[in-house]
């Protein structure tokens, strides 16, 4: 009885499997192809500085990318990570212009502690409140925005102001490679690990895949939830810290939009927008292939404007090619389980 | 049955009195705040601050009916409005470049409605994808240049008044197309198809409801609003940058749901949405008033559309009975602890700065 119920699954189960690897195979070969064509016109692209260059540029990207794939995951969106990293880049950037004696390596903790507390907020807003994630979280962009101007009075923190040992949080590279890039290696091997193998990280799977039978499963669904949004917030905070030390100065517009270009490297990296499924390789490679386009752009003297037309385009393609191959799958296996 | 439509129809009216009393209770604050507010010249004048938003909340208003979303309208705004400053600087006739413009927006639109009700894709992401492709769009034309120097013909939509009159050309407009608007969602078959669709797109689907074609038609539609919403912001600023209008579908999405239209679709009125935006206008007016930053306005507005959904919410569950059980008390309790916290330590440091 319960190998009859199980065998239909199995192949659609394998066969999703197989396409989550096809699909990163398929960001892969087309990272491959373009970098080709692009080193042919421009051979500075394929050097190990470019490369560096490159990383370096997505790090912050990934860190919020994989925090925005928790939560949609959930079947749920985060627009106010722009926000949230804005104003914690703010308020950590007053907090280390006032006390300059202040070790950087504080701000971390501080600006995690923060970030902690705006995803909380959201958290609570959506799983305790019932609010939709979208208007919670589009209500929520709006606030935290106000909150920055609120709170320098539209002033900016310059990187004059701002003592060395901060600007080298992110820029300095006392193991050779810069300690923004280890961030975000960091970031990304916690997240895989999060969840692969812990419990949490597989009920958030579950939260998503089917939320019905995750209730039947016993998950405490709202908990769960909370903790994707309280994750968001940290992994936000974390960003802005490092936003504020890369760029070196914290601006009322700092990460404005951003949310966007996470969502966009989630999609791209094939996370499925429905929620349930999603792979921490395949939206670095979203990322990375984000960076590269950008990067390409540059390198091959087309006008910077054209750049978030390409990230555009680049989104559509994604999700029609996803949604394409996904139904011919499940086409396939409709048809073989019916014999 | 019955019942349900009755109670359903009483909450949407008892909604609408709400924004109702709101407006009253904003507009007599108001007048206290400044002796400014209670000049007809300054209300008409204002008004003409929210017509864009306005044009764009029709259509959305169709959108989020059927429960899909367009969050591109503040992108197709600025390529048609940069298309037209576009072509115009090449030296083309500025109606005939807004003609073109419009006509692109049409484009805009299918692309859109093609890929959300054929390729079945969310409209979300579809709409994501194009906010980032439209506004690229708009980018690439005109780069870090302006298009400027509109006849005066043109530069009417956005600034000129009726007659001798001081009412907006743009309000009056608005007020055709809104009464337009609302008879087609309210009084016509296709606007019954609009809230079936958003309450039970399969069952419509099998009732032979042209799903695929009414949904593609409300994106375009959509796209239409959203040019003509761009000519006017061009033609009240009297020139058009390729970032124009950026953001604007968040206001417009907001003043939509707080007007009670709901997200999931298959609810709402646009006398509600109608209502909203004069909430917003006068809020926003009240608060220019008195001198508060735009963004600081901003965090009001948000403040309002997550309360318009949380505050219904936790007095339904009050008057359904539902007790106080101990996880309750403990996450108000955990919401109210780390907002305070987090706004003891947001002044402290605010005005650790400020006294330096």
């Amino acid at each position: 009885m319960i190998a009859e119920t199980q065998t239909p699954a199995r192949p659609q189960r394998r066969l999703v499997q197989a396409f989550v690897k096809f699909r990163e195979i398929g960001i892969i070969v087309f990272i491959v192809v373009l970098a080709a064509l692009v080193s042919l016109r421009n051979p500075a692209f394929l050097t190990a500085a470019n490369f560096q260059d490159i990383v370096l540029n997505i790090s912050i990207l990934v860190i919020v990318a994989l925090a925005q794939t928790m939560v949609i995951i959930t079947r749920g969106i985060d627009l106010s990570v722009g926000s949230m990293i804005g104003l914690t880049a703010m308020m950590v950037a007053y907090l280390v212009v006032a006390f300059p004696g202040m070790p950087p390596i504080l701000a971390i903790p501080l600006g995690m502690l923060l970030g902690a507390a705006l995803g909380s907020l959201n958290g609570l807003i959506i799983a305790g409140g019932g609010v939709p994630p979208i208007i919670a979280t589009l209500g929520m962009l709006s606030i935290y925005r106000g909150l920055i101007f609120f709170y320098s009075q539209g002033k900016w923190i310059n990187a004059f102001e701002m003592p060395p040992s901060f600007r080298q949080l992110a820029k300095g590279a006392p193991l050779g490679v810069p300690n923004l890039i280890l961030f975000a290696i960091i970031v990304a091997l916690g997240v895989y690990y999060f969840l692969r193998y812990s419990r949490t990280g597989r009920d958030i799977y579950a939260v998503g895949s089917n939320p019905d039978a995750a209730r039947f499963a016993g998950i405490p669904m709202q908990r769960m939830i909370f903790r994707v949004y309280l994750i968001s917030g940290i992994l936000c905070g974390l960003a802005g810290v490092l936003w504020a030390s890369r760029f070196e100065a914290a601006q009322t517009n700092t990460a404005l939009g951003f949310e966007l270009q996470t969502v966009a490297a989630s999609v791209v990296g094939g996370v499925n927008i429905f929620g349930g499924s999603g792979s921490v390789l395949g939206v670095i490679l979203g990322a990375f292939l984000l960076g590269i386009i950008n990067n390409a752009l540059t390198l091959v003297q087309i006008s910077p404007f054209w750049q978030l037309a390409a990230q555009g385009l680049l989104i559509l393609l994604a999700v029609i090619v996803d949604s394409t191959i996904l139904r011919r799958l499940q086409r396939i296996t409709s048809r073989k389980s019916r014999t | 049955m019955i019942q349900i439509i009755r109670s359903r129809r009483a909450m949407f009216l008892r909604w609408e009195w709400l924004l109702v009393v709101l407006i009253v209770a904003v507009a007599l604050i108001n007048t206290r705040l400044s002796p400014f507010f209670l000049n007809s010249n300054n209300l008409l004048r204002t008004t003409s601050d929210f017509m864009e938003l306005g044009i764009m909340m029709l259509p959305m208003v169709f959108i989020i009916v059927t429960g899909n979303i367009d969050l591109s309208i503040a992108s197709t705004l600025g390529l048609s409005a940069s298309l037209m400053g576009w072509l115009f600087m090449g030296g083309w006739d500025i109606w005939l470049a807004a003609g073109i413009a419009l006509l692109v927006s049409v484009l805009a639109g299918l692309l859109n409605g093609v890929l959300i009700a054929r390729l079945k894709l969310p409209a979300l992401v579809v709409t994501l994808g194009t906010l980032s492709f439209y506004r690229g769009l708009a980018y690439a034309l005109l780069g870090d240049q302006a298009a400027r120097g509109y006849p005066d013909s043109f530069t009417f939509l956005g600034q000129g008044t009726l007659g001798t009159t001081r009412i907006p050309f743009a309000l009056l407009l608005f007020a055709v197309l809104a009464l337009i608007f609302g008879l087609v969602l309210h009084k016509t078959t296709f606007g019954r198809y609009l809230y079936a669709i958003g309450n039970n797109e399969p069952a419509c689907h099998y009732s032979g409801v042209p799903v695929e074609r009414i949904k593609i038609s409300i994106f375009v539609l959509s796209s239409m609003m959203a040019a003509l919403a761009g000519f006017i912001l061009a033609a009240r600023f009297g020139s058009t940058r390729p970032d124009i209008g950026t953001g604007l579908e968040l206001t417009v999405i907001t003043v939509t749901v707080l007007g009670g239209v709901s997200i999931f679709g298959g609810s709402g009125t646009l006398v509600g949405a109608i209502l909203a935006l004069l909430l917003v206008g006068i809020l926003r007016f009240g608060m220019g008033l008195v001198n508060l930053q735009g963004q600081v306005q901003d965090i009001v507005i948000g403040l309002l559309l997550i309360l318009s959904i949380l505050l219904p919410r936790i007095a339904g569950r009050l008057s359904a009975g539902v007790s106080w059980r101990k996880q309750t008390i403990l996450k108000t309790a955990l919401a109210v602890t780390v907002a305070l916290l987090f706004g003891l330590f947001f002044f402290w440091s605010r005005a650790l700065i400020l006294t330096q």
